[in-house]
């Protein structure tokens, strides 16, 4: 399976890429955070970011497909 | 488009004139500025980046929330990102309406939404030289 992941703002400084391909069957963003968060050490816990799938806001526990584009939301901050 | 994320400068004039209509009789424009100081920091300069798909459809959706809820003839938004200085515009929302009522109320709930929804993100670099990606820094 492969997953792609697009990073923004502190994930993207943290992780310092841009994005990245998954390889690994994680089945929902939630599985696949949990790994990321603990490669990159990224601060920000899992209740603090929302999710994305293929460019539309998803749940944690949306299983995960092959092909999907998948992005961790930061707290925004517009304006 | 109603709305639009852009890396270049906001073009009021452009926009203000498409919220013209023969049925409106106020105009509602909000502009938000980068100011120099936040959280008793001096703040230099702004770094904005968004997640640009998923933005501009988020602020679409915001703009016809507004014009669902609010009796408004148009409504329009754009945020800047990329590196601003002191002093430039962010943001721009303006609506057009018959009576200045609803454009208060529709103007005021566009920014505010796309403040809380739409993915984007600013980064503050302070005159120490420090940086923090603002509402991600202190959030574990």
């Amino acid at each position: 399976m492969s997953i792609d992941i697009q990073y923004f703002a502190i994930l993207k400084d943290q992780s310092g890429l841009s994005s990245e391909t998954l390889t690994e069957p994680y089945k929902d963003p939630a599985a696949a955070y949990q790994a990321l968060r603990e490669k990159h050490n990224f601060t920000l816990r899992q209740e603090n970011l929302k999710v994305a799938i293929n460019d539309e806001f998803a749940n944690w526990d949306t299983p995960l497909k092959e092909g999907d584009s998948l992005v961790f939301i930061p707290p925004v901050a517009g304006g | 488009m109603s709305f639009r994320i852009t890396e270049t400068p906001i073009d009021t004039d452009a926009l203000k004139s498409k919220l013209e209509h023969p049925k409106s009789g106020a105009c509602l424009v909000f502009e938000g500025w980068v100011r120099d100081h936040n959280d008793g920091k001096s703040v230099d300069r702004l770094e904005y980046s968004a997640y640009k798909a998923l933005a501009n459809k988020e602020g679409q959706r915001i703009i016809e929330e507004a014009k669902q809820k609010f009796d408004i003839e148009l409504a329009f938004c754009e945020h800047r990102i990329g590196t601003l200085e002191i002093g430039d515009m962010a943001v721009w929302a303006g609506v057009s309406s018959g009576h200045r009522g609803s454009s208060f109320d529709a103007c005021r709930y566009i920014i505010d939404e796309v403040k809380a929804r739409v993915p984007i993100w600013k980064k503050e670099h302070y005159a120490e030289g420090t940086t923090d990606w603002i509402n991600c820094a202190s959030t574990p």
